[in-house]
Parts: structure tokens; C-alpha cells; sequence
């Protein structure tokens, strides 16, 4: 197997495998400024979303760190960011310009749309010809930065699934990939496997504390049923998993057997400690945390998936993996990577594990993933609290 | 295909099984296999289950913990005889 990818090599040095123009709205009110400018100019893209006003904190942090984190990914060549005023929306634009890799901006007060419209199409036009002359070239599949976060999963995705993504991992990590894992709430009954898993004692005791804060602010806080309609969800539920702790067991077979992750990230965070795996505080719903993990860098994101979860992103190509039969059989259009063979045990973990990998390449190299062919791109900005 | 099987179990202490079949059907004299070192074993369905829903591998009273991965996935709200079909109706999360 090559361990050679052709792939853009950015301002920074990061990789990245889609070569995407991107319109980014700094606030839920600047969405149709935006998705009017991608209207005007092909072959870029608008990323609407319903947050970036009135918001204060922690919760604020979050959302520029989300933005930049969007803005600087390697997958992303350009941008062109709006936002109502110019404070807010410099901000993001300078965030992201750190990266080295073109930005405008723009804002609308004293302006309005059609001005701001007119002024954004034209730099979106520029960098369109700009980033369509960039060329792939040859790049260490090791240089990527992979993603896992899975969905309706079944009682298949802990026997099939999610131990290729883990078979991945075992093999990539040694070569020097970075990795992110994480659903805070979706590790609660295999809490003392993760927190051994972590490279040493005092990370494990980090990541512990994490989980139990998680646990206790916001479970324990807001809770006010025994969460078995929402964790396990009705499709777990329905795909055959029972209890949360069956499928946290599940969930974590992602990280393999010999995989040990090297620190804790907040949510949307750039990993800062070296190559390795990483586990990001997040949510377990599938686009909050692709979106988290794509604004933390990564370019690929691997997602098993038994009951058939249909979730894309805007600007990381999702691979899905099912080992369900029922699952291909009735959803086969969103399947890259189809395992069924380990419950049959025509397959081993080790070749589909291979498989995956080799889906990977594919996938890096330009092989548009099921979600892209389908035009998932669900963008999904985490909020922590209330607006202001 | 006879030497597909119906059932898979994780490991040696467990005591449930997921069924990786569609229509299983009761009376059926499953193919076990423990996907920890491949070994086998034969189990007879009790119920219709469906795939990806459980199966005890043996007689359960209530109270019992339930074992997965050998490790505990929740406690038995009502006892559950071998080969009958194990879910939300007799097994609670302790968590929440």
C-alpha cells in the first residue's frame, strides 16, 4: 500500500485534501449575504449557521475558535468572511489569516446587502480562479489528520465498525498521523477503560475529571428523566443497544487496542502536544462533533455507523463505515466502506482495518466520500448556554 | 451457508449474545461464535429477534448484571431464560 497521498500543501505546511472557497458568516444574520455571494460565484460555498450574536464567555470563545478553526482548515484555500459589523468579523478574518491563506473581509453595517454582496463576489471570484490553478501534489499520508466520531450505531458498530476505525488507528498512529476521538457523553460506563487508556497517569487524570464535570454540570444539572430515550437514542435503541454502558463499550473500540491518546482538547481546539491521538470534549451528536473536529484540523473524518447515520460536512469528507447488512441492503448510497464480512467472519478486523485505510487514500487523493455525492453538509455550531 | 453464523458473542464471561442475522426466528439451533478466539457454540432462539438485539446465553434472574465485552453493561429488571430475546423490556442501564 502507497504511503504517498497527492494533496494541497498550504501556507502552513498542513494538508489538506479538498480545495474548498468558503463564504463565512460570523453570525446568523449575515447567512443570506453570504449564501447570495455564493449564489453569484460557482465553485465556492456558503456555511449558514444559527449563532454569533449576543453571545458572551466561554460560550463566545467557542464560537471563534469554531469559525477560525473552520476558516483555517487545510481543506479550505480561501475565504471570504461577513458579518454584520466589523469588529467581530475582523477578528475572525485575522484568526484565520495566521494560517497564511487568503482572506477577505466584509460587513454590512452602513452598506447593507447589496453593496457588501457586490464587493464579497468579487474577492470570492478572485480566489475562485486562484484556488481552481492550485495542484495536488505528492504529500506523506502521514501528515493527515483523521478524525472518528460514530452514529446510530447498533450493536454491529462495536463488533464491526468501530474496531476497523480502531484497526486504522493502531496502524496510523505509530506512522505519525494525528488522530481525534471524543462524545464526552458517550464514554459514561466505559469511563475506567478511557481513562486508562491515556499515555500517562496524570493525562488520565485530566481527562477523568473532564468526563466527571461533564457529567455533573450537565447531565446531573439538566437532566430530568433517566436519559434512556436520549442516551441510547431510539435508533440505538431500535439497532438493539440497550444501555449507555453497552454502548460507550462500543463506541470506544474506535481508539483500537494499542492507541493511547496524548492529551485533552476543548471543544474545536487545535491539538498543540505533537502527532498522536487526541480526545476532544464534545457532543455525541454527529454534526456537532464532525464540526468540532473539522474547526480542530482534521481533514478526514471516519464515521461507523450501524442503524445508518446520513451525516456529511461542509468541508471534511466523511467516510462511513457499516458492518449492518440490513444497513446496506436498504441504505447502501451512504456506505463507502462496507464490513458486513466480520459478523460473517469472512472478514477479519485486521483486513477491514486495511480496507478503511485504503479508503482513506482514496478519499485524500479526490475520491468524493458517499455524504459529498449526496450534498450532506450539515454545519452545526455548538452553543454551551443561553445568549446575552 | 452453514458456517455463517447467527449469533456473536464478545467474550468468555458474557452473558448475552447480538444476533447478526435478519429474521431470525424462534426454534432456530444457532451457530455461536466468540469473536475473542473464534470459538463456537450452539444456542436454540427462544423468540423471534431481530438483528442486532440480544440473546442470554443462559438463565437470568433479576437483579443479575449483564455482561459485554466482559464488562458491566447494566442490570436484569426480570429474570430471562437461555436463548430468549434480552432488551429494554428486562435490562436497565445503572447510570441514569
Amino acid at each position: 500500500m502507497s504511503d504517498k497521498i497527492m494533496a494541497y500543501r498550504r501556507e502552513n505546511g498542513r494538508v489538506g485534501v479538498r480545495n474548498h472557497v468558503i463564504i463565512l458568516p460570523v453570525d446568523d444574520i449575515s447567512n443570506a449575504a453570504c449564501e447570495a455571494v455564493a449564489n453569484n460565484v460557482k465553485g465556492t460555498m456558503a456555511l449558514p449557521h444559527a449563532y454569533g450574536r449576543l453571545q458572551f464567555g466561554e460560550d463566545l470563545d467557542l464560537h471563534f475558535r469554531t469559525m477560525i478553526g473552520t476558516g483555517a482548515n487545510p481543506n479550505v484555500a480561501a475565504v471570504v468572511v461577513i458579518g454584520i459589523e466589523p469588529g467581530w468579523t475582523k477578528k475572525i478574518a485575522d484568526g484565520i489569516r495566521e494560517t497564511g491563506k487568503p482572506v477577505a473581509e466584509f460587513s454590512i453595517e452602513q452598506k447593507g446587502d447589496f453593496e457588501t454582496i457586490r464587493a464579497a463576489s468579487w474577492a470570492a471570484k478572485e480566489y475562485v480562479h486562484w484556488a481552481t490553478e492550485l495542484q495536488r501534489e505528492e504529500c506523506a499520508m502521514n501528515e493527515l489528520w483523521i478524525s472518528t466520531k460514530c452514529g446510530e450505531s447498533d450493536t454491529t458498530t462495536g463488533l464491526g465498525s468501530c474496531p476497523t476505525v480502531g484497526n486504522m488507528y493502531d496502524k496510523l498512529i505509530p506512522q505519525g498521523i494525528t488522530g481525534f476521538f471524543g462524545e464526552t457523553s458517550e464514554i459514561t460506563g466505559a469511563e475506567h477503560i478511557c481513562k486508562e487508556r491515556a499515555v500517562n497517569e496524570e493525562v488520565g487524570e485530566r481527562w477523568y475529571k473532564m468526563w466527571e464535570a461533564y457529567q455533573n454540570d450537565v447531565i446531573f444539572a439538566h437532566q430530568t428523566d433517566d436519559l434512556s430515550d436520549s442516551q441510547p437514542t431510539k435508533g440505538n435503541i431500535e439497532g438493539g443497544l440497550t444501555t449507555i454502558e453497552e454502548k460507550a463499550l462500543g463506541n470506544l473500540e474506535k481508539i483500537g487496542r494499542e492507541c493511547r491518546y496524548i492529551d485533552i482538547l476543548e471543544p474545536a481546539e487545535a491539538p498543540q502536544s505533537g502527532k498522536g491521538l487526541y480526545f476532544m470534549d464534545s457532543s455525541s451528536a454527529a454534526a456537532e462533533c464532525v464540526t468540532l473536529m473539522a474547526a480542530g484540523g482534521a481533514v478526514i473524518h471516519t464515521f461507523p455507523t450501524g442503524q445508518g447515520n446520513v451525516v456529511g460536512n461542509p468541508i471534511v469528507p466523511v467516510i462511513k463505515i457499516t458492518a449492518n447488512p440490513r444497513t446496506v441492503r436498504t441504505m447502501g448510497e451512504h456506505v463507502d466502506v462496507d464490513v458486513t464480512g466480520i459478523l460473517t467472519r469472512e472478514k477479519t478486523i485486521d483486513e477491514a482495518g486495511d480496507d478503511l485505510i485504503e479508503m482513506i487514500r482514496r478519499t485524500a487523493n479526490g475520491r468524493n466520500t458517499a455524504a459529498e455525492a449526496l450534498g450532506h453538509r450539515e454545519f452545526s455550531m455548538t452553543k454551551l448556554y443561553r445568549s446575552a | 451457508m452453514s458456517n455463517i453464523p447467527q449469533l456473536l458473542v464478545h467474550d468468555h464471561e458474557d452473558n448475552v449474545g447480538v444476533v447478526v442475522v435478519e429474521d431470525l426466528k424462534a426454534g432456530t439451533d444457532m451457530l455461536c461464535v466468540v469473536t475473542h478466539d473464534n470459538s463456537t457454540f450452539n444456542l436454540k432462539a427462544e423468540d423471534d429477534v431481530p438483528i442486532g438485539h440480544k440473546v442470554a446465553l443462559k438463565d437470568i434472574n433479576e437483579g443479575d448484571t449483564a455482561i459485554k465485552y466482559g464488562e458491566d453493561i447494566g442490570k436484569f429488571v426480570a429474570s430471562v431464560k437461555k436463548g430468549h430475546h434480552v432488551h429494554t423490556h428486562n435490562l436497565k442501564t445503572k447510570r441514569w
